[in-house]
C-alpha cells in the first residue's frame, strides 16, 4: 500500500475514542503496515469534543492527517462529524456517523444551537458517500448496549483494506474476557450495515 | 514489523528510561507528561514517586544523580518554571550518575496556559537540548540523553511536544541495561555552591559547552538526509515529520540535538544546498543560531507562524502558499469541556456565581467555573495564584471590596504551592477568603495520587496530609469544612465567611465523580427524572444553570439524559417547582 489512508474518529470525550482509534491501529499493524495515530488528552475529555488521527501505509510521516486528505470519516455523535468534514479529500471520500445527538450545555442555555439535518447538510457540500448508522439500536441486538463502539467499526471496516479475519483476532485480544462474544457479534452486524 | 510494539512518545520514554538503568525517577503530572512516570510505576526496578511540585521533583530527582543513581525527572512545560532554580545551579554542579530532566510543551496549548518554548531554556540553563520525533527517538534518544549526561557531566534536557508525547507510532524495544550505583565521594567545590565555588564552576560551564558543541555535529542525533539539493530544510522534533509530508524530495537536516547548534554540520549542510529553509514550531529557536553563524539569507518564520502548532497544512500553506484542495468547513455545534454529572466544584461555583462573588482561580477541572453557566472566575494565572491573586485584589481594592473575594484552588494545587501563599496572607495580616476544592485526588490531569490522598505513586498506603491541620498552622483560625453538594449549607457557610475581618479558609470536600469508589455508589443510585407536567423548562431553567451535562431542554422541557446523570440530587435542590425526582 503506497498510498497512505487517512483516517479521522471523532466523537464526545468519554465515548471511548481513543480505544476505537487505538483497535484500528492495531489491526494496520497486524496487517503489516507502518502505522500512525495522534490524539490528545486532558481538557477534552470532560465533554468536549475530542478527535484521533489514524494514518497508515508503507510509510508514514506526519501522524496528523493533512487536510484534504482524509479518506474516512467515522463519527460516535452526529454535530462531531461536521466539525471534521474540511479535512476530506474531495473526491470519494467515506463519512460514517453514528444516529446519536449529545446535546451540549451551550445549546441548553442558549448560547448556541444544535445543527439540523446534519446528513443533508454534508451531502450538500461534499461529493462523499454518508453513512448513518443506528449504532446503539444494534448494539442492543448483541444484549450489551456498550458494544455500539464495535459496531461502528464493523461498518467502517467494509471501507478500509484489511481482512475481518484480522479484525476478529484485534477484538479478541483487546476486550475483556466476558464481552468478546458481544463485541464480535457488534462487529458482524456492523459489518452487514452498509 | 511484527516484533514492533505501538506506544506513545510518553510510553516510549519511560520504556527508553527504563532500559538506560534508571532507578529513580520523579515528577509532578502535568498535560502532556503525566504518562511517563505513570508508564515508570509498572517497572520494579525503578523507585518513581509523584513529588509534590516539579521544584521538588528535579532536587529529589538530582540528589539521587548526585548520589550515584541513575535519575530522571519529567514535567509539563510550566512545570519547568517551578523547578527553574535548580535546574540553572544543577548545570554548574553537573551530575555524578547520569541526570535527565524531560520537559513536554504544548504548543497550540491543548491543555496549558502559555506556549512557552523550553528549547530556550537549554540555552539560558547552558544545557544539552535532545529532542526526538517520534516514539522510536523517544525511546532511542533518551537512553543516549544518559550517556551525553555521562560523558560530559551534566543534566540533559529532553524536550518533547504534545504532539511527540501522545502520538503512537511503532517502536521497537530493547532490554534493560543494569549500571548501577555509582561510587559517591564528596566534592565540596563542586556541589557546594558557595560563591568561591560557583565562580570556577562557571568556567567549567562554558569549556563544556564548547566540547559538547563539537560533539553535536558529529553525533548521529543530528543527520543530513540527502535529496533535491534546489531546498534544504532545517528542522527538528515533530517539525520534521511535517516537513517530510510537504517537501519529501528536499535535503534535511534533522536534528535530534539542537542545542549546543552543531556548527560544522550545519555549514557542510549549507554548503550542499541552494536554499535554506528552517521548519519549527513557535520560537526561532533554530533560526537565531543559524542567523548569529552569519548566514542571514536564511529564512524560516517568514513563512511559518509563531503562534500555534504546527500541522502538514500549516507548513504547506506557510512556506509554499499553498493548500490541497478540501471541502469548505461546515460550523459545528460549541463543546467545551464541562464539569462531569456528579462533579463536586459543581455545588462551588453554582453557590459562587449566585452570590456573584469576585473569584481568583487557580489551575485544575475547576478552571471551567469560568466558563457558562458560571462564568465565576476572574483570574487564572498558574498553580498557587488563587491564594496570593485574591490577596492582591484586597491590597488594591480594600477590606470591604475583599469580603467577596475569595481565592479557589484544588488540593493537589494547594500543596504544590498554595501553603506559602495562605502563610503570606497570614503574616501580612490579610482577611483573604480561601476556598480548597477537596476532591481527594489529582483530577485534571486524570487522577493522580498526592500527598493528600494517601496512597504513593506506586499505590502504596502512606501518611495523609491533613488540610485541616495545615491550615491551622499556618494561623488561619477561621476553618470551615463543608460537602459542596450540599447546597444551601454550602451557600450558608460563604455567606457567614464573607462576613467576617479575618483570613478564614473554607475546605469544600467531596470526591471528584470519576473516582471509582464514586462510580460504585452511583450505580446503586436512581435516575434522576423530571416531571414534566410539572416542569416549566424555558421559562425556569434553574436545574439548567447548574451546568450539568446531563440536563438539557428537549421540546421545551429540561430533560435528564440516562447515559450521563450519576443520581446525585443536586437538580432535585435547585428546581423550583420540585418537578425532579
Ligand atoms: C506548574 C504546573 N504544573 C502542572 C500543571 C498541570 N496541572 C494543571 S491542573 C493540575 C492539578 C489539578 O489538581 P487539583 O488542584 O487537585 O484540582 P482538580 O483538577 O482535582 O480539580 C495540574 C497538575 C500546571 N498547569 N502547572
Amino acid at each position: 500500500m503506497d498510498k497512505v489512508f487517512n483516517v479521522i474518529i471523532s466523537g464526545v470525550g468519554g465515548q471511548g475514542i481513543l480505544t476505537a482509534s487505538e483497535l484500528l491501529s492495531k489491526v494496520a499493524m497486524a496487517s503489516g503496515l507502518d502505522t500512525k495515530k495522534s490524539e490528545v488528552h486532558g481538557m477534552s475529555q470532560r465533554g468536549g469534543s475530542v478527535v484521533s488521527h489514524v494514518r497508515f501505509g508503507r510509510k508514514v510521516y506526519s501522524p496528523l492527517v493533512e487536510m484534504g486528505t482524509c479518506d474516512l470519516i467515522l463519527s460516535f455523535e452526529k454535530s462531531e462529524a461536521l466539525r471534521w468534514i474540511h479535512y476530506l479529500k474531495v473526491e470519494g471520500a467515506k463519512v460514517i456517523i453514528n444516529d446519536l445527538e449529545l446535546i451540549p450545555t451551550t445549546v441548553s442555555i442558549g448560547l448556541d444551537t444544535y445543527p439540523r439535518d446534519i446528513v443533508k447538510s454534508i451531502e450538500e457540500k461534499v461529493r462523499a458517500e454518508v453513512l448513518l448508522i443506528p449504532a446503539t439500536d444494534i448494539a442492543n441486538r448483541t444484549g450489551d448496549a456498550r458494544t455500539a463502539n464495535t459496531v461502528l467499526l464493523g461498518a467502517m471496516s467494509n471501507y478500509l483494506p484489511f481482512e475481518p479475519i484480522v479484525w476478529e483476532k484485534v477484538i479478541t485480544e483487546s476486550f475483556k474476557k466476558h464481552t468478546i462474544e458481544a463485541n464480535l457479534m457488534a462487529f458482524r452486524f456492523g459489518r452487514e450495515f452498509k | 514489523m511484527s516484533n514492533k510494539v505501538l506506544l506513545s512518545g510518553n510510553e516510549a520514554a519511560a520504556r527508553g528510561a527504563w532500559e538506560a538503568g534508571v532507578k529513580v525517577a520523579t515528577a509532578y503530572p502535568g498535560t502532556p507528561s503525566t504518562e511517563i512516570l505513570e508508564n515508570l510505576v509498572k517497572y520494579d526496578e525503578v523507585y518513581a514517586e509523584w513529588s509534590t511540585n516539579e521544584k521538588v521533583a528535579l532536587e529529589v530527582a538530582l540528589g539521587a544523580a548526585i548520589a550515584g543513581a541513575r535519575s530522571m525527572t519529567s514535567m509539563k512545560h510550566v512545570g519547568l518554571n517551578v523547578a527553574a532554580d535548580p535546574m540553572f545551579t544543577s548545570a554548574y554542579t553537573g551530575i555524578n550518575a547520569g541526570f535527565v530532566i524531560v520537559t513536554c510543551d504544548d504548543p497550540g496549548m491543548h491543555s496549558s496556559q502559555n506556549e512557552q518554548d523550553n528549547r530556550r531554556y537549554a540555552k539560558f540553563a547552558k544545557l544539552p537540548l535532545v529532542e526526538p520525533s517520534d516514539s522510536q527517538e523517544s525511546k532511542d534518544y533518551l537512553k543516549e540523553a544518559f550517556n551525553i549526561s555521562e560523558m560530559f557531566d551534566t543534566p540533559v534536557l529532553f524536550r518533547m511536544t504534545t504532539r511527540i508525547s501522545h502520538s503512537k507510532t511503532m517502536v521497537e524495544l530493547g532490554e534493560r541495561k543494569e549500571v548501577g550505583i555509582k561510587d559517591y565521594v564528596k566534592n565540596f567545590r563542586k556541589f557546594v555552591t558557595l560563591p568561591a565555588n560557583a565562580k570556577a564552576r562557571h568556567y567549567v560551564v562554558e569549556e563544556r559547552l564548547k566540547k559538547l558543541k563539537e560533539f553535536s555535529s558529529t553525533s548521529p542525533l543530528n543527520r543530513i538526509e540527502e535529496g533535491d539539493r534546489s531546498l534544504g530544510i532545517v528542522t527538528s522534533g515533530i517539525s520534521y515529520q511535517y516537513a517530510k509530508e510537504v517537501f519529501p524530495h528536499a535535503t534535511f537536516l534533522k536534528l535530534g540535538m539542537a542545542f549546543p547548534f552543531p556548527e560544522d554540520l550545519f555549514k557542510k549542510f549549507a554548503s550542499m544546498v541552494q536554499r535554506v529553509i528552517v521548519i519549527e514550531e513557535n520560537e526561532p529557536f533554530l533560526e537565531e543560531e543559524i542567523k548569529t553563524l552569519g548566514y542571514t539569507e536564511v529564512e524560516g518564520k517568514k513563512y511559518i507562524p509563531f503562534c500555534d502548532e504546527l500541522s502538514p497544512e500549516v507548513v504547506r500553506k506557510g512556506v509554499l502558499n499553498e493548500e490541497l484542495p478540501h471541502p469548505e468547513p461546515i460550523k459545528s455545534v460549541m463543546r467545551p469541556p464541562v464539569f462531569c454529572a456528579g462533579c463536586p466544584h459543581t455545588g462551588v461555583f453554582y453557590n459562587l456565581w449566585r452570590l456573584k462573588a469576585t473569584v481568583t482561580g487557580d489551575i485544575g477541572c475547576y478552571t471551567l467555573g469560568a466558563l457558562a453557566p458560571y462564568e465565576s472566575i476572574d483570574t487564572t494565572i498558574c498553580m498557587g495564584a488563587g491564594i496570593t491573586n485574591a490577596f492582591g485584589f484586597q491590597l488594591a481594592r480594600g477590606k470591604e471590596f475583599s469580603k467577596k473575594v475569595f481565592g479557589v484552588v484544588g488540593d493537589s494545587t494547594f500543596l504544590h504551592s498554595g501553603i506559602t501563599g495562605l502563610i503570606d496572607i497570614v503574616y501580612n495580616k490579610g482577611i483573604t477568603k480561601i476556598i480548597i476544592l477537596d476532591n481527594r485526588i489529582t483530577a485534571m490531569t486524570g487522577h493522580q495520587d498526592h500527598p493528600g490522598t494517601g496512597k504513593t505513586a506506586k499505590g502504596e498506603v502512606t501518611k495523609a496530609v491533613n488540610f485541616k491541620d495545615i491550615v491551622k498552622a499556618c494561623g488561619i483560625e477561621k476553618v470551615y469544612e463543608v460537602d459542596p453538594h450540599e447546597l444551601r449549607a454550602t451557600r450558608e457557610v460563604l455567606k457567614e465567611v464573607m462576613e467576617l475581618d479575618e483570613p478564614a479558609v473554607i475546605i469544600s470536600r467531596r470526591a471528584c465523580a470519576l473516582l471509582p469508589e464514586e462510580r460504585k455508589k452511583q450505580a446503586e443510585r436512581p435516575k434522576r427524572k423530571v416531571n414534566v407536567d410539572i416542569c416549566k423548562g424555558e421559562k425556569c431553567l434553574g436545574c439548567v444553570k447548574l451546568g450539568c451535562p446531563a440536563i438539557s431542554i428537549k421540546n421545551g422541557k429540561a430533560s435528564i439524559s440516562d447515559l450521563l446523570c450519576v443520581g446525585c440530587d443536586l437538580c432535585i435542590q435547585v428546581c423550583p417547582f420540585k418537578a425532579i425526582s
